[in-house]
C-alpha cells in the first residue's frame, strides 16, 4: 500500500471516468478547476493527476506529503533549541532597552515593573555529526539530530494566540482565509480516494491542561470550496463523524441500501439527463468505502510490539500525541496528502520548567519514533516533517523569577521551527538570534517564507496557487513570501 | 494543461462575435482589470512607469518614463501596448511572466480590435446608475423577454414547463425552505383554474416559514452566532436580533427600511425598541477576549470588520482591500476607506469582549438593550417597588438609631469585660474528600491534598470543639510546592474557587446537628468578580453596578492563584449568630468546590474557630480598637464630641440595630432585582457617543501607525449623500437606499436571482467591482434593479416576479445539446437543479417525517451533536460540555441551532456553511462522502426515517407498496413510477425477512433518537420501513431542489 502502487488503474470504472469527464467539463465551464468531488474523490492511486489543478505540481515535488506537528501555545525556543549560556551571568537583570527597542508587549506583561532576564535552567548539549544543540528536555529527538534542520530565525507579526496561529495556518491573522492544508488539497488533490486528503489530529498536553484552544478555522477551507476543509479525526469513538451505520444495520444491509439507491438514482438520471446525479452515486459509493478504510486505518492491532514501544507508553491511548504520531504514519502510508497534528499545552506564562517537562514527555519520544519509523519504511524520502508553534517566548520572566521557576510571555520576534524529511537540508542549524534570544541576527525567516518553502517542497510555486475570491486572486502567502533556499537540499 | 482550448470553446456563446463592436466594459475591462490594473491602475503607490489603463486620458498620453504612447486610438500598430502584449522579449512582454496570467491570442485580438475601433472607455458598468431598458420581447412576465432574446441569439429554445409536482416542490423549497405537504400538492394539482400557480406563490410568501428561510441566508452575511469568537469563544445572546430579522422578512419590511434600521436604527428619531435591536447587525462581529490582547488593536479590527461587512452586504465591494493601500481594481483610495471607517467608529464600545467574571464567562458586551417580556416588566416593577419600600424603612430605622445605641453600649461593655481570645486552631481528627483526594497533616496543623483531583471536590473536616459558644470560622489557604505552579489551588493554573462553606455542631445524643448559617464573610484578598461575599447570604456585591451580561455567573471565592505574584497565603472568615456548644460536641466543616471551573479545589488549608461576639470578629481575631474601648468604658457624660462620633460610627458598623437590618433588607431587595435582571434578555446594539471619535488613516493598515486624521465622507466615484441626510451612520444608510446608488439594488436582485436560478446574473454575487464578471444578461439585471426601486424596495414582490416567470417554471431536464452549448446553464434554457443547502436538508427530513416543531424564534437550541465536538479542542469558555435538549427543541428548524464559531455544528460545516466568523456572501456547493455519511447515519436522519416509517405503517395504507408510495410522495411530491416502486418494494421485502429473523437488530435500529417508537407496531415491520424511509430520504431527487 504505497504511493507507487499503480494496480488501481485497472479498477477505474466507467463511472469514475465519467466523473473525470464531468470534472473537465466543470473546470472548463467555471475556469477555476472545481473537481466534481475535490478533496475526497476523483483521485485514485493511479489517476491522482486527475484531481490536481491543471499545471500542478508546478515542478517535480521533493515531497509527496506532509506531516505537520503543530505545537500549539508556543514552545519556548530558549529552553529547547536555542541555547544562550551567557545569560546565566545576567540572571535577574532587567532586559536592556537596547534589546527590547520599544517593541510592543502583550498586556499580560506590559505593566510589569521590571523584565528580569530568566536564563533557561535546562542543560544543552551538541548531538550527532552536525553538532546540533538540544536541551535535555528532548533526548529522543536529539538522538536523531542529523535528520533535523533547526530553524532558529522564524518570526511572525501577531502577538496573541488566536491571530498568531491563524497567521501560521492561513497567512492572515484574521479569519476567513483557507488553511495551508486546504490549499494543498485544492492544488494537488488526493492520492487516496478513500480517505480525506487533509487530516487533522488533536491532543491535549499534560504541561498545561487548559491551554490553548484550537479552532475549526485552523483547518478550514476559507473561501475555497468546503470540500477542501481538513477532516478532524476524533480523539475518541469513531474517528470520522457519522461513519458508522446506525445500530441494527450491518454492512451487508448498507450495501443493499446503496445498491437500491444507485438503481433509483440512475433511473432518475436517465429521465433527467443530469450528469450531476452520477456524481451523487459516486459520493455514496465513496462513503461506503470509507466506512471500511477508516476503521482499517485506525486499527493498530497488527502493529509489531517493537514499533508500538518505540512511540512510548501512551501510543495505545487514543487521542494522545503518541497515538496520533502512529496514526500519522499510517495515514502517510496510505498517501494522505497532508496530516496535521495539533498538540496543545505549550503556553507557559508561569511555572514553565514544570510545564515544559510535561509537554516534552508527551511529544519527544513519539516525534523521534515517527521520524525513525518513516525512515525505516523509506517514507521519509518523500514525506516532509515540520515541527513548531505560532510564536516564541520572552527571555524575561513573566511574574516572579526564582531559582527554579519562571514564566515566559509571547514573543513574536524570534522562534524555532524544525523541519525534516523530503527535500529538507537536514543536519544544519539555520538562522541565529541575539544574545538575549530576542531579535534575529542572521537569516530571518518570516512565516510567509516558511509557507512558501513548504509549498516549494511539495512542488508548488507559492505565487501560482491562487484562488479568485471577491474579485481578487488570493494565495497562502498573500503578496509576500520567498523560498528559503538555505533550507532546501 | 489541455484545459484551455476546451475552455474557450465552451465559453464561445458568451464571447464576442466578429460583427459586434467591442465594448470596453464587457470585453476589455475584465482583461485589463485582471492583468494590468495591479501595476497600472488606481493604486498610485504601486503604479509602474506612471502608466495607468483605468483612465483613457492617461492611457492615451505619453508615458512619463519612456515617452511611448500606450494606446493610440484607431492605431493598434502605433500603440505601445500591442508591442508589449505580443513581444517575444521576456523583459518587454506584458503582463510579466511572474504574474502567471498570460493573455490568450483571442484576448490580444480583442484588445487590438478595440484600439482599432477607437479605444472608447466606459466607466465600470456597476458604478453607473442602472438605466431601465424595455424588455426586448413582450412577454407576460418581463423577465422572460430578456431571457428569450438571449436564447434566440444562441439558437436555443426554452424548455417546456416543469410538471406541476416539480413546480410546487421547487417553489415551496425556494421560498420557505421546506417541502410542500401532500395535501398542498394535491390541492395544487386539483386547481386547474388560471392563476393557480400565482396563488400558490402568494400563499407561500405569507407563510411564517418564509421569514425563517430568508433569515438563514441573511445570518451568513451578518456573521451571526451564539458565541463571541476568537480564542475563548464564550457565549453571547443575539437571538433577539435574529428574531427581528425573521419578523422583518415576514412583515415584508421594505429593503430600504430594513437597511436603515439595521445600520442606524438607533439614530432614527424616537427610535423604537425594535429599531434599536435591529442595529445588532453590526454587533454580530467577533469580539476578542484573549488575555494579553491590546485593546486599541482590536477596537480597530472591530470597526474594520464592520466597514468590510457593510461594504460586502450592500455594495458587493471589497473595501477592505483599502485598509493598507489604494484599491488595485476599483477607484477607492485608502483615505476613502478610513473615511468610511469614521462612520462606524463612534459606537459607545470598547471594541473588545467585556470580560465580566474573567475572559471565559461569556455574555453580551455593552452597549446592550434590555428586552423584558411584558410579564417580566411587571415583575421588575414589583421588585423595584420592594427596593423603594426598604429604602423608606431604612430611613425610619436611621432615626431610631440613638436609642438602639444606648442598649448596645450596655451589652458591649459587659462583653468587653469578659476574657477575649482570638482565633483558636481546630483540633482536626480527620479530613475526607468526596472525590478520592487524600490529606496529609502538616507540621503547622494545615492539611495538604494529594492524589486524585476530581472536577468538583468537597472536603469534610471533623474537629473537636471546646464547650461554650461558636460564632465563626477562619480558613487559611496556604501555597505548597507540591501544588501545580506551586500555588494555592489544585487546578493546573494554581487557582481555586470555593463555592460554599458549611459548618454544623454535632451534639452527643442528638440525631440532628446544629447548623451554622454564615451571615458574613471577609477575606484578605479577593479576585475581581470572585468576591467571598458571594458565597454567604445577602452580600452579593459583585453584580451591583456590573454591566449586564445576560447570563448567570457561577459564584465563588477565588484568589488569582494563576498569577505568579498572587501565590501567597490567604485567609477568610465566616461569621454566624452565636451557637451554643455543649460538652462533648464536635464540629463538622465542609469546603465545597462546585464552580464551572473544574479542578479548582483548594490545595492546602488550616481551620480555626472563635467564640467572640459576631460583630467583633475580624480576620485578625477579636479586635476592638483601643480608642473605642476607652470611650465605651468611660461614662457617657464624660465623652468628648469626637469620641461620641467615633463611637456612633463604630456602633453603626459593628453593632446590631434596626438600621443594619433595614440595610440588609435593602441589599437583599436590590439583589433580587439584580438577579431577576439577569434573566431578562438583552441584545447588543449601537449607541452613538455624543462626540464622534477621531479617525485616522492607518499606515499600512496598522492600528499603531496612525497618519492624517480623516473626516466622514463617501467615496468620490459614488453619488453624494442625499440632500438633507445627516453626515453620519444614518445618512450613510439612507445613501445606500436612496435609489441613486448604482450598487445597492443590483446587489440585492443579483443575489435573489442566484437563489432562484443557481447562479447570479453576475456570477460573482460577492463582488460587483471592476473584477466582477460581465453579466450574462446586463439589461435584465438593470431592469430588475430599477424595478426593485420602482416597487419601493418590496422584497416579496421581487421574489414573486422571479418565481412566476416562465424561465423559473421550466423543466430542469438536461439534453446533451444543452450540456454542450451551455454547461453552466447561464442562458437558462432549462431550470437548474440545486442540492439543498444545509438548513433545508435537515428541515426537510424533519418536515417529511412529521418531527418538525414549527415555533418561531427564542434562544438557540441544542439538537443532537456527537459527544465532545465542543470539548475536544478547547477547555476554555462557558461553551463546553454540550448538553443536548430534550423534546421539541430537538426538532426546531436548523437556523435555531446553537452556533459556536470555533466549533460550528459539524453537519452545517460539512454541507458548505461558513463558520460565521466573517461576513460570507456565498456558500460553495460541494459533494463529499462525508455528507453522504451524515444523511445515512446521523441521529436526526435515522430518527426521521423511523418516524416516517411509523406513519407509513399507521397512515400509509395496507400493503407495503401503498405505504412506500405514500412515503415516496411525501418526499418527492410525486408518485413513484413502476420501476421505482418495484425496486423499493422488493428491497423492503428482503429486509423485512431479515429483520423478522433478527428482531434484536430491528429493535436497535428503531431505538435511535430521543422520541420513542410506537410500541404497538411490529418491530420488524417498523425496522424494514425505517430502512426504506432512509433510502427515500437519501434519493438524489429528495436532497435536490429539482
Amino acid at each position: 500500500m504505497n504511493c507507487n502502487d499503480h494496480h488501481f488503474f485497472s479498477l477505474q470504472t466507467a463511472e469514475q471516468r465519467d466523473i473525470t469527464r464531468r470534472t473537465f467539463l466543470q473546470r472548463a465551464a467555471s475556469g477555476i478547476g472545481l473537481a466534481a468531488l475535490g478533496g475526497l474523490i476523483g483521485g485514485n492511486r493511479a489517476g491522482a493527476a486527475a484531481t490536481m489543478l491543471p499545471g500542478f505540481p508546478n515542478f517535480a515535488p521533493k515531497a509527496k506529503r506532509i506531516i505537520y506537528l503543530f505545537q500549539s501555545g508556543a514552545p519556548s525556543q530558549m529552553d529547547l533549541f536555542d541555547p544562550k549560556p551567557e545569560l546565566a551571568k545576567r540572571r535577574g537583570e532587567d532586559l536592556p532597552e537596547s534589546i527590547r527597542q520599544g517593541q510592543r508587549l502583550t498586556t499580560m506583561t506590559s505593566g510589569q515593573k521590571s523584565f528580569p532576564v530568566a536564563p533557561s535552567i535546562f542543560n544543552f548539549a551538541q548531538h550527532g555529526n552536525s553538532g546540533a544543540w538540544f536541551s535535555d528536555l528532548t533526548p529522543h529527538m536529539a538522538q536523531g539530530a542529523d535528520d533535523w534542520c533547526i530553524v532558529r530565525s522564524l518570526h511572525t507579526e501577531a502577538i496573541n494566540h488566536d491571530p498568531a496561529i491563524t497567521f501560521m495556518q492561513t497567512g492572515s491573522q484574521l479569519a476567513g482565509r483557507p488553511s495551508i492544508g486546504a490549499w494543498m488539497s485544492y492544488g494537488l488533490g488526493s492520492e487516496n480516494s478513500e480517505l480525506p486528503s487533509y487530516v487533522v489530529l488533536t491532543s491535549f498536553g499534560s504541561g498545561r491542561k487548559d491551554d490553548q484552544p484550537l479552532y475549526d478555522r485552523l483547518w478550514s477551507a476559507g473561501f475555497l470550496p468546503a470540500k477542501y476543509q481538513g477532516v478532524k479525526f476524533r480523539n475518541k469513538g469513531e474517528p470520522v463523524l457519522y461513519l458508522s451505520n446506525p445500530p441494527g444495520m450491518d454492512r451487508a444491509m448498507r450495501r443493499g441500501t446503496l445498491d437500491e439507491l444507485s438503481a433509483l438514482n440512475e433511473h432518475r438520471r436517465d429521465a433527467l439527463g443530469d450528469p450531476e446525479i452520477q456524481t451523487r452515486i459516486a459520493q455514496y459509493e465513496l462513503a461506503f468505502r470509507m466506512q471500511a478504510s477508516v476503521p482499517e486505518l485506525a486499527d493498530i492491532s497488527n502493529e509489531p510490539e517493537s514499533v508500538l514501544e518505540s512511540y512510548g507508553p501512551e501510543v495505545k491511548t487514543p487521542g494522545t500525541y503518541a497515538a496520533n504520531c502512529l496514526l500519522a504514519r499510517r495515514l502517510c502510508e496510505r498517501d494522505v496528502r497532508f496530516v496535521q497534528l495539533f498538540h496543545m499545552g505549550w503556553d507557559h506564562h508561569a511555572g514553565l520548567p514544570n510545564a515544559i517537562k510535561g509537554q516534552c514527555r508527551d511529544t519527544d519520544q513519539p516525534t523521534a519514533a515517527l521520524l525513525h519509523d518513516l525512515k525505516q519504511r523509506g517514507l521519509l524520502d518523500d514525506t516532509l516533517i515540520v515541527w513548531g508553534g505560532e510564536f516564541g517566548r520572552t527571555v524575561y520572566s513573566q511574574g516572579t523569577l526564582t531559582a527554579t521557576n519562571y514564566g515566559r510571555d509571547h514573543h513574536p520576534r524570534c522562534f524555532t521551527v524544525l523541519m525534516a524529511g523530503a527535500g529538507v537540508k537536514a543536519g544544519q542549524t539555520y538562522g541565529a538570534t541575539d544574545d538575549y534570544c530576542y531579535n534575529i541576527t542572521e537569516n530571518p525567516v518570516h512565516v510567509h517564507d516558511l509557507n512558501a518553502t513548504i509549498m516549494h517542497l511539495m512542488g508548488i510555486d507559492h505565487t501560482r496557487l491562487t484562488y479568485r475570491s471577491q474579485g481578487r486572486d488570493f494565495r497562502l502567502t498573500d503578496i509576500h513570501g520567498e523560498l528559503v533556499k538555505g533550507l532546501v537540499s | 494543461m489541455m484545459i484551455r482550448p476546451i475552455l474557450s470553446l465552451l465559453l464561445l456563446p458568451l464571447a464576442v462575435r466578429a460583427a459586434e463592436k467591442i465594448s470596453f466594459n464587457r470585453d476589455i475591462r475584465p482583461i485589463f482589470s485582471d492583468t494590468c490594473f495591479q501595476c497600472h491602475g488606481p493604486d498610485e503607490a504601486k503604479r509602474k512607469s506612471g502608466v495607468r489603463f483605468d483612465m483613457r486620458e492617461s492611457a492615451t498620453s505619453k508615458a512619463e518614463k519612456t515617452g511611448d504612447i500606450p494606446i493610440v486610438p484607431g492605431h493598434p500598430e502605433s500603440s505601445e501596448v500591442m508591442n508589449r502584449l505580443t513581444s517575444h522579449d521576456a523583459e518587454e512582454l506584458m503582463p510579466p511572466a511572474k504574474l502567471h496570467k498570460p493573455l490568450t491570442p483571442q484576448q490580444i485580438e480583442t484588445v487590438r480590435r478595440w484600439i482599432a475601433e477607437g479605444a472608447e472607455y466606459q466607466g465600470h458598468w456597476a458604478f453607473i446608475k442602472p438605466e431601465r431598458v424595455a424588455p426586448p420581447i413582450a412577454t407576460p412576465n418581463p423577465i422572460d423577454g430578456f431571457i428569450l432574446k438571449k436564447l434566440a441569439e444562441q439558437g436555443l429554445k426554452p424548455s417546456p414547463e416543469a410538471s406541476k409536482e416539480t413546480q410546487i416542490r421547487r417553489v415551496t423549497l425556494d421560498i420557505t425552505g421546506m417541502p410542500p405537504t401532500p395535501e398542498q400538492v394535491a390541492a395544487f394539482l386539483k386547481d386547474t383554474t388560471p392563476g393557480a400557480y400565482e396563488r400558490l406563490v402568494d400563499r407561500l410568501l405569507t407563510s411564517p416559514r418564509y421569514g425563517e428561510q430568508m433569515a438563514s441566508r441573511w445570518l451568513d452575511l451578518a456573521r451571526y452566532a451564539d458565541s463571541n469568537g476568537f480564542q475563548t469563544d464564550s457565549s453571547r445572546r443575539m437571538w433577539p436580533w435574529r428574531d427581528w430579522v425573521i419578523r422583518a422578512f415576514n412583515e415584508n419590511l421594505p429593503f430600504d427600511e430594513f437597511t436603515i434600521e439595521q445600520l442606524a436604527g438607533d439614530l432614527l428619531p424616537n427610535a423604537t425598541r425594535d429599531q434599536i435591536v435591529a442595529t445588532g447587525f453590526n454587533r454580530n462581529a467577533r469580539l476578542n477576549g484573549e488575555g494579553g490582547r491590546i485593546v486599541e488593536e482590536w477596537f480597530a479590527e472591530t470597526v474594520i470588520d464592520r466597514v468590510e461587512t457593510t461594504g460586502q452586504t450592500w455594495m458587493a465591494l471589497t473595501v477592505n482591500c483599502c485598509r493598507c493601500h489604494d484599491h488595485k481594481f476599483d477607484p477607492i483610495t485608502q483615505k476613502e476607506f478610513y473615511q468610511l471607517y469614521s462612520y462606524f467608529n463612534s459606537n459607545d464600545e470598547s471594541g473588545v469582549l467585556e470580560t465580566i467574571g474573567g475572559n471565559r464567562a461569556g455574555g453580551n458586551t455593552a452597549p446592550v438593550i434590555d428586552l423584558p417580556t411584558p410579564e417580566q416588566e411587571k415583575q421588575l416593577a414589583e421588585l423595584q417597588a420592594a427596593v423603594q419600600k426598604t429604602e423608606v424603612e431604612g430611613k425610619a430605622a436611621e432615626q431610631a438609631l440613638s436609642a438602639s445605641q444606648a442598649k448596645w453600649e450596655k451589652d458591649f461593655r459587659a462583653q468587653l469585660n469578659a476574657t477575649m481570645v482570638a482565633w483558636k486552631r481546630l483540633d482536626v481528627s480527620e479530613v475526607k474528600s468526596t472525590g478520592g483526594a487524600t490529606f496529609t497533616k502538616q507540621p503547622d496543623e494545615s492539611w495538604l491534598a494529594s492524589g486524585p483531583n476530581p472536577a468538583n471536590d468537597s472536603y469534610e473536616i471533623d474537629a473537636k470543639i471546646a464547650p461554650g459558644s461558636f460564632t465563626g470560622l477562619l480558613l487559611e489557604v496556604i501555597p505548597d510546592k507540591s501544588l501545580p505552579t506551586q500555588s494555592l489551588g489544585r487546578a493546573a493554573n494554581g487557582n481555586f474557587v470555593l463555592s460554599a462553606v458549611e459548618a454544623e455542631i454535632n451534639v452527643p445524643g442528638k440525631s440532628e446537628p446544629i447548623v451554622a448559617t454564615f451571615k458574613r464573610a471577609e477575606a484578605d484578598y479577593e479576585q475581581k468578580n470572585w468576591e467571598i461575599g458571594q458565597i454567604v447570604g445577602g452580600q452579593l456585591t459583585a453584580t451591583a453596578g456590573a454591566p449586564k451580561t445576560g447570563l448567570k455567573r457561577q459564584l465563588g471565592w477565588a484568589v488569582d492563584g494563576n498569577f505568579a505574584e498572587k501565590r501567597i497565603a490567604r485567609k477568610a472568615l465566616f461569621v454566624c449568630d452565636p451557637l451554643e456548644v455543649p460538652e462533648g460536641a464536635t464540629l463538622t466543616v465542609r469546603l465545597i468546590h462546585g464552580s464551572q471551573y473544574t479542578d479548582h479545589n483548594i490545595g492546602r488549608f488550616r481551620l480555626s474557630a472563635t467564640a467572640q461576639p459576631p460583630a467583633t470578629v475580624k480576620l485578625e481575631g477579636a479586635n476592638v480598637p483601643e480608642n473605642i474601648r476607652a470611650t465605651i468604658l468611660a461614662p457617657a457624660g464624660k465623652r468628648t464630641p469626637a469620641q461620641k462620633m467615633e463611637l456612633a460610627k463604630y456602633f453603626r458598623e459593628n453593632g446590631e440595630h434596626p438600621a443594619k437590618t433595614a440595610a440588609a433588607a435593602m441589599a437583599a431587595a436590590k439583589k433580587a432585582l439584580a438577579d431577576f435582571g439577569m434573566q431578562v434578555a438583552t441584545s447588543m446594539v449601537f449607541k452613538e457617543v455624543a462626540e464622534p471619535r477621531a479617525a485616522f488613516l492607518f499606515k499600512r493598515g496598522e492600528y499603531d501607525k496612525p497618519g492624517d486624521p480623516v473626516a466622514r465622507a463617501l467615496p468620490a466615484f459614488l453619488p453624494p449623500l442625499p440632500k438633507g441626510a445627516p453626515n453620519n451612520r444614518l445618512g450613510f444608510a439612507q445613501w445606500l437606499v436612496s435609489g441613486e446608488h448604482p450598487l445597492t439594488a443590483r446587489v440585492w436582485v443579483n443575489r435573489a436571482w442566484e437563489k432562484f436560478f443557481g447562479t447570479g446574473l453576475v456570477k460573482t454575487t460577492e463582488n460587483l467591482g471592476s473584477q466582477a464578471e460581465w453579466p450574462s444578461h446586463p439589461e435584465l439585471l438593470d431592469w430588475l434593479a430599477t424595478e426593485f426601486v420602482r416597487l419601493h424596495w418590496d422584497m416579496k414582490a421581487m421574489q414573486r416576479l422571479m418565481v412566476t416567470s416562465a424561465t423559473y417554471r421550466q423543466s430542469a431536464r438536461v439534453t446533451p445539446e444543452l450540456l454542450e452549448k451551455d454547461p453552466e446553464n447561464r442562458l437558462l434554457a432549462r431550470a437548474p437543479r440545486i442540492r439543498l443547502p444545509a438548513e433545508a436538508m435537515r428541515d426537510q427530513a424533519l418536515a417529511i417525517s412529521g418531527l418538525l416543531t414549527e415555533k418561531i424564534g427564542g434562544p438557540s437550541v441544542r439538537p443532537y451533536m456527537p459527544p465532545a465536538v465542543w470539548d475536544e479542542t478547547s477547555v476554555y469558555g462557558d461553551m463546553r460540555g454540550y448538553k443536548q435538549d430534550t423534546g421539541e427543541s430537538l426538532y426546531r428548524r436548523t437556523l435555531y441551532t446553537i452556533w459556536k464559531r470555533t466549533a460550528a455544528p459539524p453537519t452545517m460545516l460539512l454541507f458548505d456553511s461558513p463558520s460565521r466568523e466573517i461576513c460570507t456572501v456565498k456558500r460553495s456547493r460541494t459533494n463529499t462522502p462525508l455528507q453522504a455519511l451524515v444523511l445515512l447515519n446521523e441521529t436526526t436522519y435515522v430518527e426521521a426515517a423511523r418516524h416516517l416509517a411509523e406513519r407509513m405503517l399507521t397512515e400509509g395504507g395496507a400493503t407495503p407498496a401503498e405505504r412506500i408510495a405514500w412515503a415516496f410522495e411525501r418526499a418527492t411530491a410525486r408518485k413513484p413510477d413502476a420501476f421505482e416502486l418495484q425496486q423499493l418494494t422488493s428491497h423492503f421485502e428482503e429486509r423485512l425477512a431479515l429483520f423478522k429473523q433478527d428482531t434484536e437488530a430491528a429493535a436497535k435500529l428503531i431505538a435511535q433518537g430521543d422520541s420513542k417508537p410506537d410500541a404497538t407496531l411490529d418491530v420488524a415491520q417498523l425496522a424494514a420501513c425505517t430502512v426504506t424511509a432512509n433510502v427515500i430520504l437519501n434519493l438524489d431527487e429528495v436532497i435536490t431542489r429539482n
